[in-house]
């Protein structure tokens, strides 16, 4: 998509693009290119020119059974975030929609944790779920032993996914607010006058309408429960207790900057790039049918 | 509001608290904690109601954690971010759409395309780069042979280094780049009244001149929701600030706070240490509050 009317100049157009293009070969194309490199080389402890191994470094990520945990985590963290997230933030939204008085109060008091960083909520809740002497500890005063997420792996699952999912519920519930806000007033009001009630208005018209956004945001969630979570699994375990929270992006972080190992943590990252690929086009997909729905005035997502 | 019904009014105001509740309820632990004196911490059943030394926490956070560099760090590395990120897709959205130039359409899908390469999944490689910009133009000698020829005529071995571990600028300029905030602009001025531009060429003005006089004016709306949510962001990072500062010199408050994190310690300095993440949330949370209507707008616009 282009302008009709366009200014006539050799270089300008260049040097306009030039900083963001450099910046994005520098921080983006090199080093996905030299993460390909490692993952099919292989460096001698002892320097000299790397070696090609082909697959061997994927084979060998692929049947490790660490891995294997650290997909399944990835996969359970995902998956309990986004239904928790998601179907919050919806909850959330609808009644908010309602208009009721004090709504900027609760709108204020749902919004404003989203400006609070992932490593720092974890701190917060690391005190609450301290077994000892935090708020969720006091079950260990009825039974002892009952909670202890430094020794129990499904405990601190548990515990990082609560976390995560507080940090991502705004995001979802300033979505769904804005596309339950850009259905027009006149369709609920003549559904009402139908005598449709309000559960039977939910399901049967407001939710349809906004299933455009509920997919977008099923998508997103998707895509960035892969990548984020490092902040709170680096603050709150570690990866541990023995690598009961291990994901494959804490893995990356791990293999790659503290065991040095440069092919193995380059081979996992291509794996979660092939993934993130697989969704973001996926993704794509839904934006492009939400184009269609929604109407003509967004339409040049694509070129 | 359809209709006038008190039940569903109640559960609504009900739940909406419950939302409430559930939303502030880790910080307000933090904040009762980090009133407490350190006595006071491990008490079970807990306190309910705040005690009084929020501001002695508070300051112990400050000195234990180093904040006065911290937050300079962070203040400064904060500005660049949310300046430069604003400012670079600014430009690239204008030339994208108001030039026709050879390799646009290609320009415009490499920047699409960093969508899908997010920092996480390549933090090594990333890392590398950083700790020697100029490693790109050194495999390009070495590859065309130039620095053989080089070495060969002068006897000079050509071996360029150039780290920005440890400075701002390895702080802020990966992070910089922006595929959504260009997205925004170009959307934006896509929608723009061509007559606009047609009349100021007819007044003679040249391109940057349209720019400044007539499209940044127009932006501003656009640059305050994109501040807004790049802010929150900028600051708000954690693990590329984790990775290119090795000392405090350069750290930024993330980093000092989690550094300062005892794991699940009990007999740790609670108090203190969630007193320091009320500091640290402090400006990103006044942000969010007072500009609500245009983080909202900048939210749901950026992440389309």
């Amino acid at each position: 998509m282009i302008k009709r009317v366009v200014f006539e100049d050799r270089w300008l157009p260049y040097l306009l693009i030039g900083p963001q293009l450099l910046i994005i070969f520098l921080f983006f194309y090199w080093p996905t290119g030299q993460a390909l490199f490692w993952s099919f080389t292989l460096e001698p402890p002892f320097g000299g020119d790397a070696v090609w191994v082909g697959l061997r470094n994927l084979t060998e990520i692929v049947t490790s059974p660490v891995y294997h945990i650290a997909i399944r985590n990835t996969l359970i963290m995902s998956v309990a975030t986004t239904v928790i997230s998601l179907g919050l933030g919806l909850i959330f939204a609808v009644f908010a929609d309602r208009g009721l008085r004090g709504m900027i109060f609760y709108k204020t008091a749902i919004m404003w944790p989203y400006a609070v960083a992932a490593p720092v909520a974890a701190i917060a809740w690391q005190f609450i779920f301290q077994p000892q002497i935090g708020i969720f500890g006091i079950v260990n005063q009825w039974y002892p032993g009952l909670w202890n997420p430094a020794l129990n792996g499904a405990h601190a699952l548990t515990m990082v996914i609560i976390a995560s999912s507080w940090t991502s519920i705004t995001f979802n519930f300033v979505f769904f607010l804005a596309g339950l806000q850009a259905i027009p007033n006149n369709l609920v009001e003549a559904a009402a006058m139908d005598g449709a009630g309000p559960m039977r208005r939910f399901f049967d018209l407001v939710f349809p309408l906004i299933s455009p956004t509920f997919f977008l945001l099923l998508v997103l969630n998707v895509t960035t429960s892969f990548t984020e979570g490092f902040g709170i699994i680096n603050v709150m375990t570690q990866g541990g207790p023995g690598n009961a929270t291990q994901t494959m992006v804490y893995k990356i972080y791990q293999d790659g900057f503290i065991g040095l190992d440069l092919s193995s943590s380059s081979a996992q990252s291509l794996l979660l790039m092939i993934l993130i690929i697989a969704v973001t086009l996926l993704q794509f997909r839904f934006v492009e049918r939400k184009v269609h729905y929604a109407g003509s005035d967004k339409g040049e997502a694509s070129e | 509001m359809i209709e006038k019904s008190p039940i569903l009014n109640f559960v609504t105001h009900a739940i909406l608290l419950a939302a409430a509740f559930a939303m502030c309820f880790p910080i307000y632990v933090s904040l009762i904690t980090a009133t407490m004196p350190f006595e006071r911490v491990a008490e079970v059943p807990k306190p309910l109601w705040p005690s009084d030394q929020l501001l002695v926490n508070m300051a112990a956070a400050w000195k234990k954690g180093a904040f006065s560099t911290l937050f300079m760090n962070s203040i400064i590395s904060t500005l660049i971010i949310t300046v430069g990120k604003i400012v670079i897709a600014m430009i690239t959205a204008f030339a994208l759409v108001y030039f026709r130039f050879r390799f646009r359409a290609l320009a415009f899908w490499m920047i699409f395309i960093t969508l899908m390469l997010p920092l996480e999944v390549r933090i090594v490689p990333t890392y590398e780069i950083v700790s020697n910009v100029l490693l790109p133009i050194q495999r390009i000698l070495e590859w065309t042979g130039l620095a053989w020829l080089i070495q060969t005529l002068s006897g000079v071995r050509v071996v360029l280094k150039l780290s920005l571990i440890n400075t701002y600028l390895g702080l802020t300029l990966p992070l910089i780049a922006t595929a959504t905030g260009t997205f925004l602009f170009r959307q934006f001025f896509l929608t723009i009244p061509d007559e606009l531009a047609e009349a100021s060429k007819m007044d003679g003005s040249g391109a940057l001149r349209f720019f400044w006089d007539i499209l940044l004016p127009l932006s501003r709306t656009n640059i305050a929701a994109l501040a807004v949510i790049m802010f929150v962001f900028g600051w708000n990072q954690y693990l590329w600030p984790l990775l290119v500062t090795t000392g405090p010199e350069y750290r930024t408050l993330t980093i000092g706070l989690t550094a300062m994190q005892p794991g699940s310690d009990a007999t740790a300095d609670w108090n203190v240490i969630l007193a320091g993440a009320l500091l640290v949330m402090m400006p990103p949370v006044l942000v969010v509050v007072l500009a609500q209507r245009w983080f909202v707008k900048g939210l749901v616009n950026t992440d389309k």
